[in-house]
């Protein structure tokens, strides 16, 4: 009786009840409180001096704050209505519309702000623009998730609003704010310091897969290596980043002086050796443990079953084990890629460059907008990574 | 025919399989039975060199099967085990070509192929060839997995209780089944079970193992009527007795030919244990017998049974 009377319950709960997409009500009633608290964006004279909050009215005007509090009304009556899949994309298609709403609204107020200040002053997105995007933002995401919207679904939307904030930095939209006077003033660096990022985090995850693959298949074979191997990557995990990058210093400066070749390769105790050394000591463990723990996910049966039919031990490897393993071998994969982009950050305190030369240049100077220059493309970096090898797993799983 | 030449084998000094000698002739299906832990996976496994040997050889028609490269032993030997070991990321017509795709059959040789076995299981070659194993129930799966081992037409047939996993009706079907394409193909077949039924139902000779010893060796009827030892008699006839001898016998050996009866009809492939079990459920003493056309010819009674 109870089996049976509690799906029809909830059904029916869900069919006359009010059943509103509350996560997208708060997210809505969390922007537009942090939007009505006052500071959307906030106004410096120098850029290294902290600025006072400026409302999101009194800096770019009444009618564009209606503007945004018509978009967030409209979300919140389009997440009370009755759940449908429709709803869900709705939901989702009014975020992102809020989304670039909120960075529109941030380039007038900047512009608006720059207008009436001293030329060193500085516009600088404040608490208010930062919860209003984050809270769009997540809508977007939940509409998506809601929806069960398959992978394509989910990059069109993100390449949409992709194309479309970068249609606004392009078009100047957003040249007035701090962030994008950082830009300007490190663009000859910025290339540079995004390819070396990028170079930083292919350099390390390479050769952990080159090297932790062999390990993870090693532990799995020989239970008596299992537990030495993974002793010693759990160590050098608990070992905090930076130790790790200082550890490094004095034995390659003394590898420098001894091969004078390797120097003259780069090979020395700052730059790029010894981040990549540590980048990819860091990254050993998730890709050694997710291949052991991959191959020892297959059933023995199956292996007995392949062996038994005449499959040699190459065969057997190449195509039962690794294509059943390869999942959550990608799994692992995903996770060191993110991993090693933000840990890449932390290298350029020993001189391997990167975005982190902003963060910490801008941590340096006390210039939060120089750390954003840096932060934020990390976390897109992130963001793309995670995407794409999430969709390379599920592919594989089917 | 398979000769196992007083084989043995040991594990930390304890021997598992000691000094078993056996002969399996051709076109046999013979049952490998005994309590767990008797040795008989081990046996069988011994036969494709899974497990090494540690004393005594293997002769398949006279060659030791040392004598061979493993794969290539291996290839020539159908495999089928209990969980079926199907390759969860092969749909089902890569599963079955696995040997044929390893011993380089052409792409048409190993679809024709394909889709002769699924018919010989009944399965619908064009629903089922793209399936993936995971679609397939339990029942469906194990057809798969003795397809796939009968794929490149070995001269011989491991199975490891294939059936063991398997719910009771499905696993009556494929027991069925498997009778009927070991009389159609004459296969040679080593099958492990510890289900004495299923035993009396699929074998023409039972080899009942005691811990890694050879108890007895004899066709089905001699086992139940003239157990070699205490364990033996213990072992097939704990209870029902009876029963397991109607089991194992043929309504074709004891009906009355050229009488007819009223009633339903009682095929002259099924065994003396059937007929009783529909006169019981048709509160018959005698009932018709018909053959595989339907044809009645001839009727078995109650009295004929206990004849």
């Amino acid at each position: 009786m109870t089996l049976s009377g509690a799906p029809a319950r909830c059904r029916a709960s869900s069919a006359f009840g009010w059943n509103p997409d509350r996560i997208a009500l708060a997210l809505v009633a969390v922007g537009a409180i942090a939007v009505a608290g006052g500071g959307f964006v906030s106004l410096a004279p120098n850029r290294l001096v902290s600025g006072r909050p400026v409302a999101l009215w009194a800096a770019a005007g009444i009618p564009a704050t209606a503007a945004l509090a018509l978009i967030g009304l409209a979300l919140a009556g389009i997440a009370a209505t009755p759940p449908r899949r429709m709803r869900h994309y709705a939901v989702a298609a009014l975020a992102a519309l809020l989304l670039i709403a909120v960075l529109l609204a941030a380039g007038t107020a900047a512009r608006d702000l720059a207008a009436g200040a001293p030329p060193l002053a500085r516009v600088s997105l404040g608490a208010g623009f930062w919860i209003a995007a984050a809270a769009a933002a997540l809508a977007v995401l939940d509409g998506l998730q809601r929806a069960d919207a398959g992978n394509f679904v989910r990059f069109l939307v993100g390449a949409a609003i992709a194309a479309a904030i970068a249609a606004m930095a392009a078009g100047g939209w957003f040249d007035a704010l701090s962030l994008a006077r950082e830009y300007a003033s490190h663009r000859a660096v910025f290339g540079t310091a995004l390819t070396r990022h990028v170079a930083l985090v292919a350099g390390s995850v390479l050769p952990a897969i080159l090297i932790g693959v062999p390990l993870g298949i090693l532990a799995c074979r020989r239970k008596r290596a299992e537990g030495a191997i993974f002793a010693v990557l759990n160590l050098l995990q608990t070992i905090p980043s930076i130790a790790l990058f200082g550890l490094l210093i004095v034995p390659l400066s003394a590898l420098a002086v001894a091969a004078p070749a390797l120097a003259r390769l780069g090979v020395g105790g700052i730059g790029a050796a010894p981040a990549v050394i540590a980048l990819i000591l860091y990254a050993l463990l998730p890709v050694a443990r997710n291949t052991a723990a991959g191959l020892s996910g297959i059933e023995p049966t199956i292996v007995d079953a392949a062996r038994g039919m005449g499959m040699t031990e190459r065969q057997i490897f190449w195509r039962v084990e690794v294509p059943l393993a390869l999942p959550v071998l990608v799994a692992g994969l995903r996770i060191v890629t993110v991993q090693t982009i933000g840990l890449a950050v932390v290298a350029a305190l020993i001189g391997a460059g990167g975005l982190g030369d902003f963060v910490f240049g801008g941590l340096g100077q006390d210039a939060t907008d120089l750390v954003l220059l840096g932060a934020l493309p990390t976390i897109l970096l992130a963001l793309v990574a995670d995407f794409l090898l999430k969709a390379a797993a599920a592919a594989l799983r089917r | 025919m398979i000769e196992l030449d007083r084989i043995s084998k040991f594990y930390n000094g304890r021997a598992v399989v000691e000094e078993l000698s056996l002969t399996v002739p051709t076109g046999a299906l013979c049952v490998l039975l005994g309590p767990s832990g008797c040795g008989k996976s081990t046996t069988l496994r011994m036969v494709n060199r899974l497990v090494p040997a540690d004393r005594g050889t293997i002769r398949i028609d006279g060659e030791a099967v040392d004598a061979l490269p493993v794969a290539a032993l291996r290839r020539r030997i159908g495999y089928a085990i209990q969980s079926t070991g199907l390759f969860p990321h092969w749909r089902v017509e890569d599963n079955i070509a696995t040997v044929p795709r390893l011993l380089g059959w052409k792409r048409g040789r190993m679809r024709d192929r394909v889709t002769e076995l699924l018919e010989m299981f009944r399965l619908d070659p064009e629903t089922y060839r793209g399936k993936y194993p995971h679609e397939l129930s339990g029942g469906e799966q194990q057809r798969v997995g003795v397809a796939r081992a009968l794929a490149a037409d070995p001269e011989l047939l491991l199975m490891d209780e294939p059936f063991g996993a398997i719910d009771p009706i499905a696993r009556d079907s494929l027991q069925g089944e498997l009778a009927r394409i070991h009389r159609e193909t004459g296969k040679t077949i080593v099958f492990v079970t510890h289900d004495i039924e299923e035993a009396l139902r699929l074998a023409s000779d039972i080899a009942i193992l005691d811990r890694g010893r050879l108890a007895q060796f004899g066709a089905p009827l001699d086992l139940l009527e003239h157990p070699a030892s205490d364990f033996v008699r213990d072992f097939v006839g704990a209870q029902g007795i009876g029963l397991k001898l109607l089991s194992v016998r043929r309504v074709a050996e004891r009906m009355r030919r050229g009488e007819t009866a009223e009633g339903e009809k009682v095929p002259l492939e099924a065994t003396l244990r059937e007929a009783l079990a529909a006169m019981t459920v048709h509160h018959a003493s005698v009932l018709p017998v018909a053959d595989g056309d339907g044809t009645v010819v001839g009727t078995i009674a109650l009295t004929d049974l206990v004849r």
